[in-house]
């Protein structure tokens, strides 16, 4: 199988700057709002949702290819990838509990909001829509996770600032947050003109 | 036989599938992002009902393994113990949440079933229920008042006419009162206190009404001047006075503060009491609450939170007459000659129990005096007890 690695890497690229989930798709606002108000839960919910991210976007990509596609079932892709990505969460989750404690009680929170997250769903659906091989879809899962990991530790970062910020009453909380999230957003805007894809 | 009817049925069944779904419902169409399609074979519909059962039987079974595996045996009694804790995770307990302290109480015997403050004893008894372990009774614990320098007995720098409210008043120049250290009076506490259990004297001190007081600490972290303190509250002899002043300083500036004088020091049977920084302070650690530095402290800067101390009672029946009590007796209360009868002078007699502990015959009993006898004299009127 040729692979053509010029466009993995801009796939990596892309999902992880220009088209960030949160920045320019508006997706997985509901953890990015939950866990951005410390540092820590952000780093966190960034580690496991990475790697989340990477297995379940295999597994779903080895369902896709060779169970799907060849019996033309790309209708019922919404209802499996969620089902593959629930079945592994909660896999990985009993795992965890047993062999690594220390990382269950650091992480284990956060596998339960993953399994209902939009971005976990959406890069199965754009690796099936866009017919990507496994190192195109590998490369989207990765840079979609270090792009929202990226994304979640930039408003961790501010967030602790806005603790001791002056901010209007009726802004204070999520207002200021959506706010800060569009300004961040505009920012990224500055990346779009740097790959055409 | 069966062969022949699985024969007949499966194309009748084929041409039924092919009946609803292209025929009863053509115009149905289909949602989301897949691809609308003309005509839906029935071999289509069987083989996505098939693909899903086989994936949920393969996640299913796959779940069970994982779950039989690595199964982590919980302790019942763990979720026990967490169901009888407040839930709040505050952390009080020094433990990383509810769970934590749970899993600790139950696995650890080492760890007091005492430890949730906000769950205070009857949590405790629980615990120590579900774990089998002792319940140690939480110390109770009451606020106390680190100064007696009322208006009358303390000097002020100014006169102070701002809004009435320490935390205002201390904004001034640190408040009016000439010594740094001490209650500025203006309430604040008394304001703070969820419980009523504060009321400003007439001297503009706040008195803490032991029944009510809860000890959560609001009137500690309300006051500016950190006057106040949880303390135990069995522990009833504080020394009232934070004064860091040197005593010359304090004496100008307060009658009943302390001056470090040392006369507590030297006088403390258990030697309980150290001097530090200009102000003596109780180990309440080591402290028999006997009262004796209360007596001696010449500016009365220690308080005695007993209202009314017990007197010694010496059983003539029991009495050897061995006069290990009339020695050990810092006031000199008991008299009696060798071999007879020892009677304690109840005029004299400070109720400090130490008699009591060293008599080997235990002929001494503590009674409280009856109703009738005046309490001691005290600086202040203690609150009544409701």
């Amino acid at each position: 199988m040729h692979i053509n690695w010029e466009h993995v890497l801009t796939i990596f690229i892309a999902s992880a700057l220009i088209n960030n989930f949160v920045f320019s798709r508006y997706l997985g606002l509901c953890i990015f709002f939950g866990v951005t108000k410390r540092m820590e839960t952000a780093v966190g919910m960034s580690f496991t949702f990475t790697a989340v991210m990477l297995v379940g976007a295999a597994l779903n990509w080895l369902i896709y290819t060779y169970v799907m596609v060849p019996y033309q079932l790309g209708f019922l892709k919404i209802v499996i990838f969620i089902g593959v990505v629930a079945a592994f969460v909660q896999a990985a989750d009993t795992m965890m509990k047993k062999m690594t404690p220390a990382l269950y009680y650091k992480l284990g929170i956060y596998l339960a909001l993953i399994v209902t997250n939009c971005i976990i769903l959406a890069v199965p659906l754009i690796n099936a829509d866009e017919h990507y091989g496994l190192f195109e879809s590998m490369a989207l899962a990765l840079g979609s996770g270090l792009g929202f990991s990226l994304a979640l530790i930039i408003m961790a970062s501010i967030r602790e600032k806005l603790e001791l910020a002056d901010v209007p009453k009726s802004f204070q909380g999520l207002p200021i947050s959506f706010v800060l999230t569009g300004l961040i957003a505009l920012a990224f805007l500055g990346f779009s003109g740097m790959i055409t894809l | 036989m069966v062969e022949q009817i699985a024969h007949i049925m499966t194309p009748l069944f084929h041409r039924m599938l092919d009946i609803v779904v292209n025929r009863l419902i053509p115009q149905a169409g289909v949602g989301g992002s897949t691809e609308a399609v003309e005509y839906v074979a029935p071999k289509t519909i069987l083989l996505a009902v098939g693909v899903l059962a086989a994936l949920g039987i393969l996640f299913g079974v796959a779940l069970a393994i994982v779950a039989a595996r690595f199964v982590v045996k919980v302790d019942p009694k763990v979720e026990q113990v967490r169901e009888t804790l407040p839930g709040a995770n505050c952390g009080a307990c020094g433990f990383a949440g509810c769970m934590g302290y749970a899993e600790a109480v139950v696995g650890n015997p080492d760890v007091a079933v005492n430890m949730c403050a906000p769950g205070k004893s009857a949590v405790a008894e629980k615990i120590a229920e579900i774990t089998g372990k002792r319940a140690e009774k939480i110390e109770p614990k009451i606020a106390r008042v680190f100064c007696q320098g009322g208006a009358s007995l303390s000097r002020r720098r100014f006169i102070y006419s701002g809004v009435m409210d320490c935390t205002a008043a201390v904004l001034a120049a640190g408040g009016d009162k000439s010594c740094e250290f001490g209650c500025l009076g203006y309430g604040t506490c008394m304001r703070a206190c969820p419980f009523d259990a504060i009321t400003m004297s007439a001297d503009n001190l706040p008195l803490i009404h032991p029944d009510k007081c809860t000890a959560c600490g609001k009137c500690v972290a309300a006051c500016p001047k950190q006057v106040i303190e949880l303390a135990q509250a069995s522990k009833a002899v504080v020394i009232s006075c934070h004064s860091r002043d040197k005593g010359a300083d304090t004496k100008k500036k307060c009658q009943v503060g302390c001056i470090a004088c040392g006369m507590c020091v030297r006088t403390c049977p258990v030697e309980a009491i150290k001097i530090d920084n200009n102000l003596a302070r109780i180990d309440h650690g080591k402290c028999i609450v006997c009262g004796l530095c209360v007596k001696k402290c010449p500016t009365s800067a220690i308080k005695d939170h007993i209202p009314l101390r017990p007197k010694a009672f010496i059983d003539p029946a029991q009495c050897a007459g061995i006069d290990v009590c009339a020695k050990v007796c810092p006031v000199n209360a008991i008299t009696g000659d060798l071999r007879s009868a020892h009677v304690v002078n109840r005029e004299k007699c400070i109720g400090c129990g130490m008699c009591e502990a060293r008599c080997p015959k235990k002929a001494i009993t503590m009674a409280r005096p009856a109703a009738a006898v005046a309490p001691k004299k005290s600086r202040e009127k203690e609150p009544a007890r409701v």
